[in-house]
């Protein structure tokens, strides 16, 4: 559903990722890993339009988006999700939902009507609310959420785009034991409908939860395989799992 | 809205149509020009507190729009109001599209003197060219009518007038915030890369808010114009752009009603520190008092003048100040 073809970034002098690829499939999860500064974020800002690639191609259910605008790109089935929260935090959880969903249906020019009365959106919002578990806090103002309800309903501004593919950069970041459980389940939930992308740190999640692992060190892939493979293989050892 | 805010919203509006019946000549004329003051408040408003974009440049949509007034008027009669309205709100947009197609491709501190760039660039076009009348300004010989029965040079007249257009404005922009439209400037002002990664090409939204801005803006300089008779470049300058900023911050960002409250305030403050009567010799030095009294409000009032009852009602119950720009609010 998404496949990233010999991509690589320079800044400048610094490569800071080089020709790596990687393809998604729907109802798997692809984890990504490596120490930071491995290019992880990188990667992710460009398989999502954020940052141009160099070289290299982006394929989008089987077309070349590498020219594309982000937005472009999220409207045809995309969706991401960033380290730190960016969600709205004086709007409720609904009207977060909503606004994310909106993108869909964007009609700015009925300037005269509410967008809370925009049905479709309205119904998507709440339904995504509720099966990232949110739904009996609709009404609460986004910046009074816990960090991991935070975390939840940036998932579901993802899931209001209704994208085919998921990027989730490092959605379990500062996360307790409780909440984390939490969000495997949700990932777990989600996997059968879509192509998730997951950028993660926290190792027992990404070998519980990934079909896939590609382990990338100083912009590099040096490993793409199954969880139980990766483990097992030296050059991941030497380079970042022996030091966990 | 709030009931509270559509209380204060709706006795504001109508405390200014009795306004005229208490008042003398020097009161409507004050209230007139206020009015006038509030409409191009809203006008940055809509960029500032609901997009987020720091303009610099509001004044160079004012005064074209008033120099398209006088520069359009015929020498020899007066014009339509149904004609020279649209035209002078049409010049201000065109200008406005004009400034932010270039600007807003900038973010930040760029955008803010982007903007001060191109309005300087307005500013020395009518000072020092024969087109603007250079420092001289112009004057409007006839004042444009509004069919047979409304002439705009009677001061009640204006005033009703002035009255109906802040009105208007104030509630197409009320309906604006709520809509789809509004809801995607505001997502754009708190996070316009999540916005990005949500689907929302930005840049267009940014574009039509820009262009609104400049129109009523517009058409606060066209009232100005009309008011007055008489433009100079002084319409143009970064005076006046900063006094608009002003007059937002010192009524409340994010809020309409802020726009609203500021552009009194900031009048009767200038008015107040100017006064003779008070102040004696001192009047002329008027802009010290006035800055002071400015950041001294800033600093007292961080939401600013509508943010005060909630600040009262925090200190009373002893807590702490929730924050946080309640969105599209009027």
């Amino acid at each position: 559903m998404l496949r990233g073809h010999n991509i690589t970034r320079r800044w400048g002098g610094l490569v800071a990722l080089n020709q790596v690829s990687l393809a998604l499939r729907q109802g798997s999860v692809h984890a990504v890993i490596g120490t930071n500064g491995a290019g992880k974020s990188t990667l992710i800002n460009i398989l999502s339009g954020e940052i141009a690639p160099s070289e290299g191609t982006v394929e989008l259910l089987g077309q070349d988006v590498t020219r594309w605008t982000q937005p472009r790109r999220a409207r045809a089935g995309l969706g991401r999700s960033y380290q730190r929260n960016t969600i709205y935090a004086s709007f409720s959880v609904l009207e977060n939902c909503r606004l994310a969903a909106q993108a869909m249906h964007q009609k700015p020019w009925h300037w005269w009507r509410s967008a809370a009365h925009c049905v479709i959106s309205t119904a998507i919002a709440a339904e995504v609310a509720e099966r990232v578990g949110l739904s009996a806090l609709l009404t609460r103002p986004a910046g009074l959420l816990s960090h991991g309800q935070k975390r939840q309903l940036e998932i579901a501004m993802c899931l209001a785009t209704q994208p085919q593919v998921l990027l989730l950069d490092e959605p379990l970041a500062g996360m307790g034991a409780e909440e984390t459980e939490r969000m495997l389940t949700l990932l777990d939930a989600l996997k059968p409908h879509h192509a998730i992308l997951l950028v993660e740190h926290d190792m027992d999640a990404v070998f519980r939860i990934a079909d896939e692992v590609t382990v990338m060190v100083n912009g590099a892939v040096i490993a793409t395989n199954t969880p139980a493979a990766v483990r097992l293989n030296p050059l991941v050892q030497a380079a970042y799992l022996g030091e966990h | 809205m709030s009931r509270f805010k559509l209380v204060f919203v709706g006795l504001a509006f109508l405390g200014m149509a009795a306004f005229p019946a208490v008042a003398g000549s020097y009161g409507v004329d004050f209230v007139t020009k206020v009015m006038v003051y509030a409409i191009f408040a809203l006008s940055l408003e809509l960029l500032v507190g609901t997009t987020g974009l720091v303009c610099f440049g509001q004044a160079a949509f004012f005064g074209i729009g008033a120099y398209a007034v006088v520069l359009l008027s015929p020498q020899s009669d007066a014009a339509s109001v149904y004609c020279l309205l649209p035209a002078a709100v049409a010049c201000a947009a065109f200008f406005a599209l004009l400034v932010g197609f270039l600007s807003l491709r900038t973010k930040g501190a760029y955008f803010i003197m982007v903007t001060l760039a191109f309005a300087q660039m307005a500013y020395y076009v009518v000072h020092d060219t024969p087109l603007g009348g250079g420092t001289d300004g112009i004057y409007l010989m006839f004042k444009p009518l509004l069919g047979a029965w409304l002439d705009l040079d009677k001061p009640l007249a204006l005033y009703g007038f002035t009255w109906a257009c802040l009105l208007g404005v104030f509630g197409f922009l009320a309906l604006l915030n709520r809509s789809r439209f509004g809801r995607a400037l505001a997502g754009i002002r708190v996070n316009e890369q999540r916005m990005r990664a949500t689907g929302f090409s930005t840049y267009p939204y940014k574009l039509a808010a820009f262009v609104l801005s400049g129109a009523i803006a517009g058409l606060a300089g066209f009232l100005f114009a009309v008011k007055d008779g008489f433009v100079n470049p002084e319409l143009m300058s970064w005076h006046l752009s900063g006094a608009v900023l002003i007059m937002i911050i010192l009524g409340g960002l994010g809020h309409l009603r802020g726009a609203l409250v500021g552009a009194f305030a900031f009048a009767l403050l200038q008015d107040f520190f100017k006064s003779e009567a008070v102040f004696g010799s001192m009047a002329k030095h008027w802009h010290l008092g006035l800055g002071l009294s400015i950041i001294a409000s800033v600093v007292l009032l961080p939401s600013g003048l509508v943010g005060l009852p909630q600040q009262i009602r925090a200190r009373l119950t002893g807590r702490s100040q929730t924050h946080g720009v309640d969105d599209a609010s009027t």
